[in-house]
C-alpha cells in the first residue's frame, strides 16, 4: 500500500514539476538554493554599498579639518556602514546565504526544514535592508548615532526625524528574518540529516551553524524587544531609557551588548566552519581533532552569551572582574580552533589554490584581531582606549579576517558547486593578495592612532594632533582593499562572460555537497554515498586508503 | 535525538551556571534576567528532546551503519513554488513602515498579510496540484 502510494507520488510530482520561469520563479521559488543565492547577491550588493561608504569616511579623514562631507553626514555615514556591515551582510551572507545554500547539501538533505519560512525570511531581510537605506532620502537623514544605537542619543529630543525609526523598523524586520532562519537551520540540523549521518558525523561548516542558529535565538529577541521599548520611548511616552521618567540609560546597553556580543560570534562561527571545512581539503588531511573542534564551538557559544558588558567596563555599573574573567576565558577555545586549523595543515599536501590562500590569509589576520581583543578583555587596557582607533582596529581585523578573508575562502571554494562554472586562479590570486595588503596598511596604523588618543566617531581632526600621517596611510590602505574588492568582480563577471565548466567535485572534497553535480539538481541529490564516517565523500573517491573502512563504535553491542 | 537533546542542555545549563555566579556576585538585575530567560531556552527545548529521545524508536540519522535501502526511496514531501511568503513579506513589511511613516501603511500592510495568511492556509489546505492527483491515485 505504501510503496504504490508512494509510486504514485513520484511520478505526478515530476509531472507537476514545472517551476515557472524568469522573474516570478525568483519571487516564488522555495528551494534552498534559490533563496540562498538571493541571500548571497543581496548581502554582497550591501556590502560593497557599505564599501563604499567606508571609503568616504577614508576620504574625509585623509586631511586634517577635512570637508568632503558634513559632520551630521559623516555620522550618518559610519552609522549605516556599521548596521549594513553588521547586520546586512556579515550575518545574513553567512546564516541566511552559504548556510541556506549548503547546509542542507552537507547533510544530505532535499531542502531546509521550513522552505516557505524560508523564503519569509529572505523578503523579511530584503524589505528590512531597503528600509534602512530608505533614511537617506529622508529630509532629516538617515540614523546618525552609530550601529549600537545609545540612548538617550537614539531617544527622540537628540535624533528626531522617520530617519531613526526607519532603521529601527529596518532591524526589526532583519531580526525576525534572523530568527526565522535560526529557526530553520537548527530543525533542519537536527531532523533532516541523511541516514547515517550522526551528529558527530557532521561537517564542522554544519557543526558550526547548527551552533550559530542556537546563539541567533538567544540573541535577537532581545533586540528586538530592545528596539520595541525604543521606540515606545520615542513615540508613546515611555522611559525605559530616559532618566526624567525613572528609567534607566544603561538599560539599553545592557539589552543591546546581550544581543551584540552573540551577534559578534554570529558573525564569527559560519566562517570558522568555513575555514574548518576549506584547510583539510586543500592539506588534503582529515581536521585535526573533530571533536574538539566541535566543543570549542560550544564552548565559545556559551561564553560569548556571559561577556555582553565588556563592552561597557567604562559605564562604571558592570561587574568588571566577571566580565573580564569569561572574556579573557573565550580566548581559551578560540585558541584551540587556531591550534587545530593549523595541526591540519601540518605536514599535509598542501595546495595553495585561492580558497586555501584566503583561509591561510584569514588565521594571522584574525588572531591580530583576536589578541587585541584578549588585551581589551582587561579593564585596564579598556579604560585606556576605549572609544579610541585602537577598538575601531580592533574589530575591523576580526570582523574583515572572518567575513572577508574566510567568507571569499568560502565564496571560492562553494562558488563552483554554486553555479557550476569556476573562478579564475590568476584574478583571484591578485584579489587575495591586493586586498590582503589594503587590510594591513588600513589597520596597522589605527591601533597606533588609537594609542595616541585619536577618539572613534569623530569627522575632523586637528593638523596640530599628530593624526595625520597615520590617517592617510590609512587611507591609502582602504583605496588597495576596495581595488583588491573590485578584483572580485572581475573575476565574476569574466567566469560569467567565459565561462569554465566545474565538474561536481573539483577539489577533492570530502563532505556531501561534493556527491552531487554542479549546481545541484532540485531537490539536490539523485542518490547518497553510503554514509559511514566524517567523510562520505572522501570513502567513495578514495577506497585505496585504509580509512576508507565503516567505523562502527559501540563495542560489543554493534557485533553480530 | 540524545545529542541533540544534550546540546541543548549543555548550553542550558552553562547559562544557568554563569546566571547563579551573576546573579549572587552582581544584583544586577537587567543581566539576570535575560541570563535566566536564555537559560530556559536551553533548557526546555533539551529537556523536550530528551524525553522524545527515551520514546521514539532509534532514527536512521542517528544510525552509525545504514544500509542502501534505507538511503533509497522517498524522504520527504517539499512544498512547490508559491506567492504567499513573498505576499507576507510585503505586507510586514508596509505594516513595518507604518511605525514611521502612518497608520494608513498598515491598513495596506495588514491586507496583504491577512490575504496572505488566508490563501496560503487554503493552499496548505489542498496542498498542491500533484497533492490532489496523489490523493484520487489512492482512492483509485
Amino acid at each position: 500500500m505504501t510503496s504504490v502510494l508512494s509510486d504514485e507520488k513520484t511520478t505526478s510530482n515530476v509531472e507537476a514539476q514545472r517551476p515557472p520561469g524568469g522573474f516570478y520563479r525568483w519571487i516564488t521559488s522555495v528551494d534552498h538554493k534559490v533563496i540562498g543565492k538571493n541571500y548571497m547577491y543581496t548581502a554582497l550588493t550591501f556590502m560593497f554599498i557599505a564599501g563604499a561608504m567606508a571609503l568616504l569616511i577614508r576620504t574625509q579623514l585623509f586631511n586634517p579639518n577635512g570637508h568632503v562631507v558634513g559632520q551630521q553626514t559623516y555620522n550618518e555615514l559610519f552609522t549605516i556602514h556599521g548596521s549594513i556591515m553588521l547586520y546586512l551582510f556579515a550575518g545574513p551572507f553567512a546564516f541566511g546565504g552559504f548556510a541556506n545554500y549548503i547546509v542542507p547539501l552537507q547533510i544530505g538533505a532535499p531542502d531546509m526544514a521550513f522552505p516557505r519560512l524560508n523564503n519569509l525570511s529572505y523578503w523579511l531581510f530584503l524589505t528590512g535592508g531597503t528600509t534602512m537605506l530608505l533614511g537617506f532620502f529622508t529630509a532629516s537623514g538617515a540614523a546618525a548615532f552609530g550601529w549600537v544605537a545609545y540612548a538617550p542619543l537614539s531617544s527622540n529630543p537628540y535624533s528626531p526625524g522617520p530617519g531613526p525609526d526607519l532603521w529601527i523598523v529596518s532591524i526589526a524586520l532583519v531580526g525576525f528574518s534572523g530568527i526565522f532562519t535560526g529557526v530553520n537551520l537548527v530543525t533542519t540540523i537536527f531532523y533532516l540529516r541523511a541516514p547515517g549521518l550522526t551528529m558527530f558525523r557532521m561537517p564542522l561548516f554544519t557543526w558550526s551553524m547548527l551552533v550559530t542558529g542556537i546563539l541567533i535565538l538567544v540573541a535577537f529577541p532581545v533586540l528586538t524587544a530592545a528596539l520595541v521599548m525604543l521606540y515606545a520611548d520615542r513615540h508613546f511616552g515611555a522611559h525605559f531609557f530616559s532618566v526624567q521618567g525613572g528609567g534607566v540609560p544603561v538599560m539599553w546597553q545592557n539589552l543591546f551588548w546581550f544581543f551584540g556580543h552573540p551577534e559578534v560570534y554570529i558573525l564569527a562561527l559560519p566562517f570558522f566552519g568555513i575555514i574548518s571545512e576549506v584547510v583539510p581539503v586543500f592539506a588534503k588531511k582529515p581536521i585535526f581533532g573533530y571533536r574538539g573542534m566541535v566543543f570549542a564551538t560550544l564552548a565559545i557559544a556559551g561564553l560569548s552569551t556571559g561577556v555582553w558588558a565588556h563592552h561597557m567596563f567604562t559605564t562604571g555599573t558592570v561587574l568588571l572582574p566577571f566580565f573580564s574573567a569569561l572574556s579573557l576565558l573565550i580566548a581559551v577555545p578560540t585558541g584551540i580552533k587556531v591550534f587545530t586549523w593549523i595541526a591540519t595543515i601540518w605536514g599535509g599536501q598542501i595546495r595553495f589554490s585561492v580558497p586555501m590562500l584566503f583561509a591561510m590569509g584569514f588565521i594571522p589576520a584574525f588572531v591580530m584581531g583576536g589578541i587585541t581583543g584578549v588585551m581589551l578583555a582587561s579593564p585596564p587596557i579598556d579604560f585606556y582606549t576605549h572609544d579610541t582607533y585602537f577598538v575601531v582596529a580592533h574589530f575591523h581585523q576580526v570582523l574583515i579576517a572572518t567575513t572577508i578573508f574566510a567568507g571569499f575562502a568560502g565564496i571560492y571554494y562553494w562558488y563552483p558547486k554554486i553555479t557550476g562554472r569556476m573562478l579564475r586562479e590568476r584574478v583571484g590570486r591578485w584579489n587575495f593578495w591586493v586586498t590582503y595588503l589594503g587590510f594591513w596598511v588600513t589597520f596597522m596604523p589605527q591601533y597606533l592612532l588609537g594609542l595616541r588618543g585619536m577618539p572613534r566617531r569623530i569627522a575632523v581632526y586637528s593638523a596640530t594632533d599628530g593624526f595625520t600621517f597615520l590617517n592617510r596611510v590609512s587611507t591609502v590602505g582602504a583605496y588597495v582593499m576596495a581595488i583588491g574588492m573590485a578584483l572580485f568582480l572581475v573575476n565574476v563577471v569574466w567566469s560569467w562572460r567565459r565561462p569554465v565548466a566545474a565538474e561536481a567535485n573539483p577539489w577533492d572534497g570530502a563532505t556531501l555537497e561534493w556527491a552531487t553535480s554542479s549546481p545541484p539538481p532540485a531537490h539536490n541529490f539523485h542518490s547518497l554515498p553510503p554514509i559511514r564516517s566524517a567523510r562520505p565523500v572522501w570513502d567513495v573517491n578514495h577506497p585505496e586508503h585504509a580509512d576508507a573502512a565503516p567505523v562502527i563504535a559501540g563495542g560489543d553491542e554493534s557485533a553480530d | 535525538m540524545r545529542t541533540e537533546s544534550r546540546i541543548y542542555l549543555g548550553v542550558g545549563s552553562f547559562f544557568l551556571l554563569i546566571l547563579i555566579v551573576y546573579f549572587l556576585w552582581s544584583k544586577e538585575s537587567t543581566g539576570s534576567v535575560l541570563l535566566l530567560a536564555s537559560a530556559g531556552l536551553g533548557i526546555l527545548p533539551g529537556l523536550y528532546m530528551g524525553w522524545w529521545s527515551r520514546r521514539m524508536k532509534p532514527r536512521l540519522e542517528d544510525a552509525e551503519v545504514v544500509e542502501p535501502r534505507d538511503i533509497s526511496g522517498i524522504v520527504g514531501t517539499f512544498p512547490e513554488n508559491t506567492i504567499f511568503p513573498f505576499t507576507l513579506g510585503i505586507g510586514a513589511w508596509l505594516t513595518g513602515l507604518a511605525f514611521v511613516f502612518g497608520g494608513w501603511f498598515a491598513v495596506i500592510g495588514m491586507g496583504f498579510v491577512i490575504s496572505a495568511a488566508f490563501a496560503a492556509t487554503i493552499e496548505s489546505k489542498r496542498s498542491s496540484l500533484a497533492e490532489a492527483a496523489n490523493r484520487r491515485g489512492a482512492e483509485d
